[in-house]
C-alpha cells in the first residue's frame, strides 16, 4: 500500500508579536448626537459602554490591515519575507471576489505566501489564530500572519441605534511561528446556526442588523461556559489568567463573562470604551494595546474569547508574546 | 406550584441582584421602565434568572409585553414548568 510523506512537526506554536490600527478621525457619542440621532449620551454609555470610537474616512479595510502587520512584523522580529501563510479575518471586504489576502500579502513585499480570507465575523480572529496554530504545528507553515480588519461603517446605518452608536472601524494583526513548547492552547470553538437571524446585513440595502436582545442573551448565558472550558483545555485556572480578552460587543456583557468566569487575578480588556465594537479586529486590537501598555506580562496567560454573527464563537488560551 | 407572594419576592430578589432595585420598591403595579430603571437588557437578565428560579421560559418576545412587575408575575403563573 502506498503512503505519503507528511510534513516534519514541530512541538508547538506561539504568538510572536501583536499590531494594531485605528483611524485617526474620533467620533464621540456627542459627534452622533449632532448627526441627528436620536439618542443621548447616557444612553449609550449605560447600554453599551462606548464613550467614542473611529471611523475610517480615508483608509480602506486593507489599508487598515497593512498598517496593523506591518506593526505585528515589527514587534515580532519575523521578516515579512519569511512568511509562507497569510490568513485575513473580516466580514467587510471591499469585495466579494477576490479575497484581500493575496493583495495584502503582495502589498507587504512577502512573496507567493498561501492566502486566504475566513469570515467567521466577530470571532473570526480566534479562528484565524486557531487555523495559524493548526498549520504551523501540522508542519504546513512556519510563519504565520493573522489579520482581524473591518470598515464596518460601510455597512452600518448610523440611525439604527441597535447597529449605528456600536460599529467602527479598525484593524489588529499576530504573526504566529513554531515554538519548541505549546504557547498557543486548543480552542474551543462552535456556533449555532439556529440564531443566524440574530446578526445579518441586509439583503437589500446591505446594512448590519441585529437583534440586540437575543445576542446580549446568547452571549451572557454561554460564553462564561466557553471561556471556562478553554482554561481547562490548556490546562489553566481562570484565576492564572493574567489577561481576558473577550470580543468588544458591548461593556455589559464583558464585565458578565468576566463575573461569571472568576478571572480575579486578570486584566479585562475595556477597549470597547474608546474603539467601539470592531468585529474581528476587537480582540487583536485590544491585545496589541493591552502588550503596549505593559499590562500583560510576557509569558503570561491570557484566553481570547470571540462570538458573533453566524452565531459563531472560539476561545482560546495563549501565552503573551 | 410558588405562590404569587413567592414569585412577587423571587422576582424582588431578582431585581435587587440585576438591577440594583431595592426589594422594598418592587410591587405589581411598579413599571420595569419607567418606576424601576430596568432598562432592556437588564430585562433579559431578569428573564434569564426567573426561568432559572421558577422553570420557566421567557423568550425575548415575549419581554416589551411584560411592562408592571404583575406583568411578570402573571406570565409565570400561567406558564408553569
Amino acid at each position: 500500500m502506498t503512503t505519503l510523506t507528511t510534513a516534519p512537526r514541530p512541538a508547538g506554536s506561539r504568538v510572536a508579536g501583536l499590531g494594531h490600527y485605528q483611524p485617526p478621525t474620533v467620533v464621540t457619542n456627542a459627534d452622533i448626537i449632532a448627526r441627528g440621532v436620536e439618542t443621548s449620551d447616557e444612553w449609550i454609555q449605560s447600554r453599551v459602554g462606548i464613550a467614542e470610537r473611529r471611523f475610517a474616512m480615508d483608509e480602506t479595510m486593507l489599508d487598515m490591515a497593512e498598517a496593523a502587520s506591518s506593526k505585528a512584523l515589527a514587534n515580532s522580529g519575523i521578516a515579512a519575507t519569511d512568511i509562507d501563510l497569510v490568513i485575513l479575518a473580516t466580514c467587510t471586504s471591499e469585495q466579494q471576489v477576490p479575497g484581500g489576502a493575496a493583495t495584502l500579502a503582495s502589498r507587504l513585499g512577502i512573496a507567493a505566501p498561501g492566502a486566504y480570507d475566513l469570515n467567521a465575523a466577530c470571532a473570526g480572529f480566534v479562528y484565524g489564530l486557531t487555523s495559524a496554530s493548526n498549520a504551523i504545528i501540522a508542519g504546513q507553515a512556519r510563519n504565520v500572519l493573522v489579520v482581524g480588519s473591518e470598515k464596518l461603517t460601510d455597512y452600518v446605518d448610523l440611525f439604527d441605534r441597535s447597529t449605528g452608536i456600536i460599529f467602527a472601524d479598525g484593524a489588529g494583526a499576530a504573526v504566529v511561528t513554531v515554538s519548541d513548547s505549546a504557547r498557543i492552547g486548543p480552542v474551543v470553538w462552535g456556533s449555532d446556526g439556529d440564531n443566524a437571524d440574530a446578526i445579518v446585513t441586509d439583503p437589500v440595502s446591505v446594512t448590519l442588523r441585529q437583534e440586540g436582545q437575543t445576542v446580549f442573551r446568547w452571549a451572557t448565558s454561554t460564553m462564561g461556559g466557553v471561556a471556562a472550558r478553554a482554561c481547562a483545555a490548556a490546562g489553566i485556572e481562570p484565576s492564572d489568567l493574567a489577561g481576558f480578552v473577550p470580543h468588544q460587543a458591548n461593556l455589559r456583557i464583558i464585565d458578565l463573562v468576566a463575573k461569571r468566569l472568576g478571572a480575579a487575578n486578570a486584566v479585562v480588556a475595556r477597549d470597547i470604551v474608546t474603539s467601539g465594537n470592531t468585529s474581528s479586529a476587537s480582540i487583536p486590537l485590544a491585545l496589541s494595546k493591552m502588550l503596549e501598555r505593559g499590562e500583560i506580562g510576557s509569558g503570561t496567560p491570557v484566553l481570547l474569547v470571540g462570538f458573533g454573527a453566524g452565531l459563531t464563537y472560539a476561545a482560546q488560551v495563549i501565552l503573551a508574546p | 406550584m410558588a405562590s404569587t407572594e413567592e414569585i412577587l419576592a423571587g422576582l424582588a430578589e431578582i431585581l435587587n441582584e440585576v438591577a440594583d432595585v431595592a426589594p422594598e420598591d418592587v410591587s405589581v403595579e411598579k413599571s420595569f421602565t419607567d418606576d424601576l430603571d430596568v432598562d432592556s437588557l437588564s430585562m433579559v437578565e431578569v428573564a434569564m434568572a426567573a426561568e432559572e428560579k421558577f422553570g420557566v421560559k421567557i423568550p425575548d418576545e415575549e419581554l416589551p409585553k411584560l411592562k408592571t412587575v404583575g406583568d411578570a408575575v402573571s406570565y409565570i403563573e400561567s406558564n408553569p414548568s
